[in-house]
């Protein structure tokens, strides 16, 4: 069963970003970029208008937005100052805002997010830099013991908007604790919100739409897509921070991922399109709330939903995008919402990553499960 | 080989004698000038304040037992170093306390009905520090508030709120946590950070020798009071059973503090003569020869005993007595009169801004709960 007639979003409304995706090829090309440090003329432009930026410094660029219209805004982390982050993400902020407004802290992730709390309640909004995806769990009672409930055991009047920017994902090549995609762990917590940009321009705007929220948004930044260059439209958000898009059209199956997943999903459409295949590609961008409604409208167009994603697939987001498709697109489903995930082991030694990490292939023979249904 | 140092111990500041005499110890000296300035009025003030708490204690107590509370989190025994410290306090200042500190609350102007209904399971807090005396809510994960309250003390700092040398405006923080408190890692961490950034800030333990069953050696083999100058601030060790010196010591620290001066910390040594809270059973544990010792060293005789010798009358006494009496009873009524909370509390604010779930959920619930009781009709 299909609703062919359902309308769907349209995907390229001049000067959104989806019309601008479209001239960028995104490609997974990032293997020689991504350990490769940013180049100078990766500066942030000073005029607005449509520019092309990495994802790394379109976040600088939404950070230094953040902070020159809101004198409230501060940025805490190790090693953000003078080194601007250990993936360059604040280079320049320091010394352009003080060191009042980017703090250099002592090298504590509990004691960050502890303190960030104080300075909410009185009045402040803290962006946090986690250095590493796996470095976020010493602050993890913090967030979702205090951080997580400090607005509602207030009964409503202390909001706490508070950002955390975590780098987190594989395909760095990099050493334990610095690959890992711990976002399930925040969604699964009532009182936060959880998002994950895929390309510069939603970097750009989300960073600075996480930073106007009053209630407390972890930010995780895809550390494979931190460096290859896309549009960034400096006057235009596009969507809200909450929603999901679809990012390319399809008929056969619906596939959805977040943050760098998008990319290999974007590069499966491309080799299922030669092979006559037809994948309609989602992009979720918030992971916590879910927006259900692209995703639920797409599969009542194709009937088959591939969810993809870099974490661990046990007791995951993709586990909960396929429980709740299943119960709301029952009747539109021909075959079971699949997932292709990261095994359910710790991240492997990097190299065995492109073994552990979805790849466009391990998408594929899933697109292939769900078609032989 | 040289002996490596293993003699911790450190001076006390205490002005009170368990016998109630004021004879300041040596250390104590500095700071009896902050006494001597006190009017009547303010140390009698300081005798109700321990009065109330004690009495509270047995109305929280006696609630419990008969099903109208979840837990009573008793202070008896601790009231010195708490009414010492709260008094020591200025309006604009900030208090962050752990679960245990509610005469610092009502001192603060927090109405303590606030503190039961949390214990009865109505609420989760929910009073509003700026409306209550800048009297924080209640943590319940141990020293996680440590790090909230620098957290706030920095905003203080950045906002040139301390330091400025006016004592009408500059404002401090006080935070409270305990012996237990001390092994947790946030507790470390925040005084990294106070140190770091130069906090105007206190820290205030109250070492009560017991973390439910497990005594203070096992957290430390050396006094609380080091761990302080270990982070590179200050550190005092007060008999925390003497109001005067719990007084003198934090005023002095708070003080400091909002002069920019930077944070400090104190180890005030008490005992808590009950049970953790009405969950536990002390007597597994300790020993009563423990418990009498700590009684010869009660907080309220010892200043009652001081207040005699300056001429205080039984009169006065007796009406502090009729007057906590009241207030327990009062306090009492009140906590029973609590409605219960509606259903749409337990989502209305886990989200300061609108969010779908929340929104969905209880729309179901209360479709469902609805059509069990026949509201929906």
């Amino acid at each position: 069963m299909s609703l062919a007639g359902d309308a769907i979003r349209p995907l390229d409304e001049p000067g959104t970003v989806r019309a601008q995706q479209q001239e960028v090829p995104v490609t997974n090309d990032s293997t020689a970029e991504a350990s490769a440090r940013p180049s100078p003329q990766d500066a942030v432009p000073a005029v607005r208008g449509v520019q092309t930026l990495s994802m790394a410094k379109a976040i600088t660029a939404g950070l230094r937005e953040a902070l020159r219209t809101d004198e409230k805004v501060l940025l805490m982390g190790e090693d953000i100052g003078p080194l601007g982050g250990v993936f360059r993400v604040t280079e320049g902020l320091q010394a352009e805002f003080g060191d009042r407004r980017v703090l250099d802290t002592p090298l504590a992730e509990s004691g960050i997010v502890g303190t960030a709390i104080g300075l909410a309640m009185r009045g402040y909004r803290p962006v946090i830099e986690i250095q590493f995806d796996g470095f976020i769990f010493p602050a993890f009672d913090q967030i979702t013991t205090q951080l997580s409930r400090i607005n509602l055991r207030h009964g409503g009047g202390m909001p706490m908007p508070i950002v955390i920017r975590v780098p987190y994902g594989g395909h760095i090549g990099s050493i334990e604790h610095h690959q890992e995609s711990p976002e399930a762990y925040f969604a699964h917590t009532p009182g936060l919100r959880v998002v994950s940009p895929s390309n510069p321009h939603d970097a750009y705007w989300m960073i600075q739409e996480a930073i106007a929220s009053n209630d407390p948004v972890l930010y995780f930044e895809p550390k494979s897509r931190y460096w290859p260059k896309g549009p960034v439209d400096l006057d235009h958000a596009g969507i809200p921070l909450h929603e999901s898009r679809i990012v390319r059209q399809g008929t056969d199956v619906t596939v959805v991922g977040h943050g760098a997943m998008v990319a290999t999903l974007l590069q499966a459409a491309d080799i299922a399109a030669g092979e006559g295949t037809s994948l309609e590609v989602v992009d979720l961008r918030s992971l916590s709330p879910i927006d259900y409604g692209p995703l639920l409208e797409s599969v009542h167009r194709t009937g088959r939903l591939v969810v993809a994603q870099e974490a661990y697939g046990n007791v995951s987001v993709g586990s909960e995008i396929a429980a709740t498709v299943a119960e709301r697109a029952f009747y539109s489903l021909e075959a079971p919402v699949l997932r292709v995930s990261g095994f359910d082991t710790p991240f492997p030694p990097a190299a065995l990553e492109t073994e552990y990490l979805p790849s466009p292939d391990r998408v594929l023979e899933a697109v292939d499960r769900a078609l032989a249904f | 080989m040289p002996a490596r140092e293993r003699d911790f111990t450190v001076p006390t500041v205490q002005l009170l004698t368990p016998e109630g005499q004021l004879r300041p110890s040596a250390e104590a000296e500095p700071y009896l000038h902050l006494v001597e300035a006190l009017d009547d009025a303010t140390l009698e003030q300081f005798y109700r304040d321990m009065v109330t708490s004690r009495r509270l204690d047995v109305a929280g107590a006696n609630l419990q037992r008969q099903g109208q509370l979840a837990l009573w989190v008793p202070s008896h025994g601790q009231e010195a170093a708490q009414v010492g410290s709260a008094r020591a306090s200025r309006p604009q200042d900030h208090l962050f306390p752990s679960y245990r500190e509610h005469i610092v609350g009502i001192i603060r102007g927090l109405d303590p009905v606030a503190i039961l209904s949390l214990l009865r399971g109505a609420t989760l807090g929910g009073w509003d520090p700026a409306e209550n005396g800048n009297f924080h809510l209640y943590t319940l994960v141990l020293a996680s508030q440590t790090l909230h309250a620098t957290g706030y003390a920095m905003g203080l700092q950045f906002d040139g709120a301390a330091g400025t040398g006016d004592p009408e405006s500059d404002a401090a923080v006080l935070v409270y946590y305990g012996d237990g408190s001390t092994s947790q890692g946030d507790a470390s961490e925040a005084l990294v950070f106070a140190a770091s950034y130069r906090t105007p800030e206190v820290f205030f333990v109250q070492n009560n020798q017991w973390a439910i069953s497990v005594p203070v050696s096992r957290q430390s083999p050396s006094p609380l009071a080091l761990r302080g100058s270990g982070f590179g601030m200050p550190s005092v060790q007060i008999d925390g059973n003497d109001v005067l010196a719990s007084y003198a010591v934090t005023r002095q620290s708070l003080e400091e503090a909002r002069a920019g001066e930077g944070p400090s910390f104190i180890e005030a040594v008490t005992y808590r003569m009950g049970a953790h809270t009405t969950a536990d059973d002390p007597t597994k544990y300790r020993t009563q020869d423990e418990v009498d010792l700590w009684t010869t060293r009660d907080p309220i005789t010892r200043y009652r005993t001081w207040l005699e010798g300056r001429g205080a009358s039984a009169a006065f006494f007796d009406e502090v007595d009729a007057e906590a009496q009241d207030f327990a009873a009062d306090v009492r009524r009140r906590a029973l009169e609590l409605p219960s909370p509606t259903r749409e509390t337990i989502f209305e604010h886990v989200y300061h801004e609108p969010h779908p779930l929340m929104a969905e959920q209880y729309a179901w619930l209360d479709r469902f709960e609805r059509s069990l009781d026949g509201s929906d009709a």
